[in-house]
Order: structure tokens, then C-alpha cells, then sequence
């Protein structure tokens, strides 16, 4: 570019070689051209962000802050459900452990209650039985007793036949009797 | 880049060719509705402002993709600075704001491309730029503060003995601000595009060239680094003067 051959147009920022003179910054013949298109440039700008980029923008993160506000919100509300559900499991929980606490007393309070009758129905029929084994020792000894004196008495008459004396009945049961006592 | 060795008298930069103004179409004069490669760049300017912008947040996605975040970051910085400066009453100023940082970001930015044209060099465009925010916030001061925008110019903290120098001063620093605001920009890009060609014409001589070539590498990502904070340093300086203008009793 610079060392381009002169140009027909050499103007009065540029010298016959095509390099600037002095600062082109500078140069007024340029800088009208450059304000008219700078304002173009920034009315364009200007008009692509009003109409299009900032209505669209702003939008963009009105609604996700809108999307973060809500899903905060549903996030709370999802913990107080989980919080409520946790409280009612573990009232279900304490109800049951209760429940089941009662059964047990319950069930042990029917057991002993009916522990309690059978051991009342046992020892009645225990002392029954007793009472009725008693009353036949008490017979059997009577009996043998009788016997006893019965055979005694036949005995002492025997012996005292066979001695050749003769006794009679009611002596023998005295001496008997007599004996017995003893 | 040819400058380097057109002559046989060994060196000779040119590092200020890269901002003539060329029409586009043929040799003709310029005159100032003229088509040339400044309109070519600032076109392309608005071109990449509408692609970032625009087609890169068509999805409207929720979750961002990568153009749409760069979009969204440009549009959350700008804000921010609006708000943070001018108070919610900028705001309303805020398209206009992000006009500016846009043309001059993109403008720094595609100015970089080797054999571009960088609009913002020249004083004619970023003059318009700074003088026109210091006109228009003046105007701005007055239709909402009325002659009350005077008042920042009469420091009330100041003892009083003071104060009338202080508002000479206060007034100089005013009028000087444009200036500034301009002057800076252009200097800046002007500068360091400079430098770029002056390591160019260098890199032409064998035995500079390996350091020549470094330090273009080097400075170009210095550049890349000032055309972002320059178009920074200009729309920060507006939202200043605009604050001035929305709250004129600091």
C-alpha cells in the first residue's frame, strides 16, 4: 500500500508516494466524511439495541431470574413437604411403637389371667384329689385296724384255749383293747 | 506491510499510513458522504455489535450459550456501571451508554485485525464522541436541573473565600473535559497501532528481527488489553459526567 506508485489524487494528507503527511488524524479534509458515517455507525448501533438487543436481553434475564425465584420457591416448598412427611412418619412410627406396646400388655395380662385360672383349677383338683387320697388312707387304716383287733382277739382266744383255760368274749376284747391303747 | 525498505536509503516507517482514508470505490476525492474504508469498518463494527447481540441471544436460552453470555456479560457490565455511578435516575440512559462502549470496543477490537482500519484512531470520530457526550450532558443538566446545574460549580463545603476559585477551576476542568475525553482515546490507540508498525518496519532488518517480532507479539496483547479498557475508561468517564448532570449537588 505505501509503496504504491504516486496517485492521481494526492490530496492534502497524502503525498505522491500514497504516505500520510504529518498526522492523518489531523488531516480536515477527512473529517467531515468520518463524522457523517460515525453517526450513521452509532444511530445504527443506537437502533439495533433499542428495537432488538436489549428488549431481548433484558427479557432473557428478567425470566431466569424469574426461573430461579420460582424453582427457590418450589425448592421450599418440596423441603416443607419432605420436612411434614418426615413428622408424620415418625408420628406413624411412635403410634405403632405405642400400639404395639399395648398388644404386648394386653396379651400378657390375658395370658396371666388365664395362667391364674388353670393354677386355681390345678390346685383345687390337687386338693381333691388329696382330700380323697386321704379319706381312703384313713379307711384302710380303720379296716386294718379292725382286723388287727379282730385277729388279736382270736389270737388271745386260741392262746388261751390251748393254755386249757377258757376266757370268755368280753375278757378277751377288755384285754385286747387294753393292749391296743398302749 | 511494506514500509521498511521502499526507499534505498535503508529504513523508513510510515506508522501513521494504516489511518489514511481511502475511498472504497475508486480514487475520487473524499467528500464527507463518501463511502471509505472507515464507513467499511464502523459497518463491520455494527455488524459484529448486531451479531453478538442479536443472533447470539436468538436461542433465548435459559441456560446460556457461549455467545449469549458474552452478550449478557457486555449488557451486565454496562448496566452495573450505570447504576453503580449514576444512580437509578441514569438508568434511563443507559442505551445510550452502551452505544458508546459498543462502537468503541468494537472499533479498538476490529482495528487490531492486521491491514484493518481503526476508526477510533482518529481524532474527527472520537472528538464527535466526547464532545458530543459534553454537550449533550450539559443540555441534559439544564433541561433537568435548570439553572441549579450551575450549582456545581459553587463547592458549599469549600470556606467561603474560596469558593470563586474553586468554581474557576471547577469550570476550566469542565470545558476541559471533552478535550480529554477525546484526546484520550484516539492518543491511546493511536499510539500503540503506532508502535506496532514501528516493529514492523524493524522486523525487515534481519538481524533485529527475532526481537522485533517478540515485541510485536507482546504489544499486540497490550493492545488487545488497552482497546478494552480504553473503550472502559470512556463509557466509565461518561456515566461520571452524566452523574454530574442527574445529581448536580455532590
Amino acid at each position: 500500500m505505501a509503496s504504491e506508485p504516486a496517485q492521481g489524487t494526492a490530496s492534502a494528507c497524502v503525498d505522491s508516494y500514497g504516505s500520510a503527511i504529518g498526522m492523518p488524524q489531523l488531516c480536515a479534509e477527512w473529517i467531515p466524511n468520518q463524522v457523517f458515517w460515525l453517526v450513521v455507525t452509532l444511530v445504527a448501533i443506537y437502533f439495533i439495541l433499542t428495537r432488538m438487543a436489549l428488549p431481548r436481553i433484558s427479557g432473557i434475564l428478567a425470566e431466569r431470574a424469574g426461573n430461579i425465584t420460582n424453582d427457590l420457591a418450589a425448592a421450599e416448598m418440596l423441603r416443607d413437604k419432605a420436612l411434614a412427611a418426615e413428622a408424620a412418619y415418625d408420628k406413624a412410627l411412635a403410634d405403632a411403637r405405642a400400639e404395639a406396646a399395648r398388644i404386648i400388655a394386653a396379651t400378657r395380662d390375658e395370658l396371666q389371667t388365664k395362667l391364674d385360672a388353670e393354677l386355681a383349677r390345678a390346685d383345687a383338683q390337687i386338693a381333691e384329689r388329696t382330700a380323697e387320697s386321704e379319706r381312703r388312707l384313713a379307711e384302710i387304716r380303720d379296716s386294718a385296724l379292725a382286723s388287727v383287733t379282730e385277729v388279736a382277739r382270736e389270737a388271745a382266744s386260741d392262746i388261751a384255749s390251748l393254755f386249757g383255760a377258757s376266757v370268755d368274749r368280753a375278757t378277751v376284747e377288755a384285754a385286747v383293747a387294753e393292749r391296743m391303747k398302749g | 506491510m511494506a514500509e521498511g525498505t521502499d526507499d534505498a536509503g535503508g529504513l523508513v516507517f510510515h506508522p501513521l499510513d494504516q489511518v489514511i482514508i481511502r475511498p472504497l470505490f475508486g480514487d475520487g476525492p473524499v467528500y464527507w458522504y463518501t463511502p471509505t474504508n472507515a464507513t467499511l469498518w464502523m459497518a463491520l463494527a455494527v455488524l459484529s455489535i448486531y451479531l453478538l447481540l442479536v443472533v447470539g441471544t436468538q436461542g433465548r436460552s435459559i441456560v446460556p450459550t457461549r455467545v449469549q453470555s458474552v452478550a449478557e456479560m457486555l449488557y451486565g457490565l454496562v448496566y452495573k456501571m450505570v447504576e453503580d455511578v449514576t444512580g437509578h435516575e441514569g438508568v434511563k440512559y443507559f442505551p445510550y451508554v452502551l452505544t458508546l462502549f459498543l462502537f468503541i470496543l468494537f472499533a479498538n477490537l476490529l482495528g487490531l485485525i492486521p491491514f484493518s482500519f481503526t476508526a477510533t484512531s482518529h481524532i474527527g470520530v472520537t472528538a464527535v464522541l466526547g464532545f458530543g457526550v459534553f454537550i449533550a450532558i450539559t443540555a441534559l443538566g439544564f433541561i433537568l436541573n435548570g439553572p441549579a446545574f450551575l450549582s456545581m460549580f459553587w463547592m458549599k463545603s469549600a470556606p467561603l473565600f474560596l469558593r470563586p476559585v474553586i468554581a474557576i477551576i471547577e469550570v476550566i476542568s469542565y470545558f476541559v473535559r471533552p478535550v480529554s475525553h477525546s484526546i484520550r482515546l484516539a492518543g491511546n490507540v493511536t499510539a500503540g497501532h503506532a508502535v506496532l508498525k514501528v516493529f514492523a518496519a524493524f522486523a525487515a532488518v534481519a538481524a533485529l528481527s527475532p526481537v522485533s517480532v517478540l515485541a510485536m507479539v507482546a504489544i499486540y496483547g497490550l493492545e488487545v488489553l488497552v482497546a478494552g479498557i480504553q473503550a472502559y475508561v470512556f463509557t466509565i468517564l461518561t456515566c461520571v459526567y452524566l452523574r454530574d448532570a442527574v445529581h448536580p449537588h455532590h
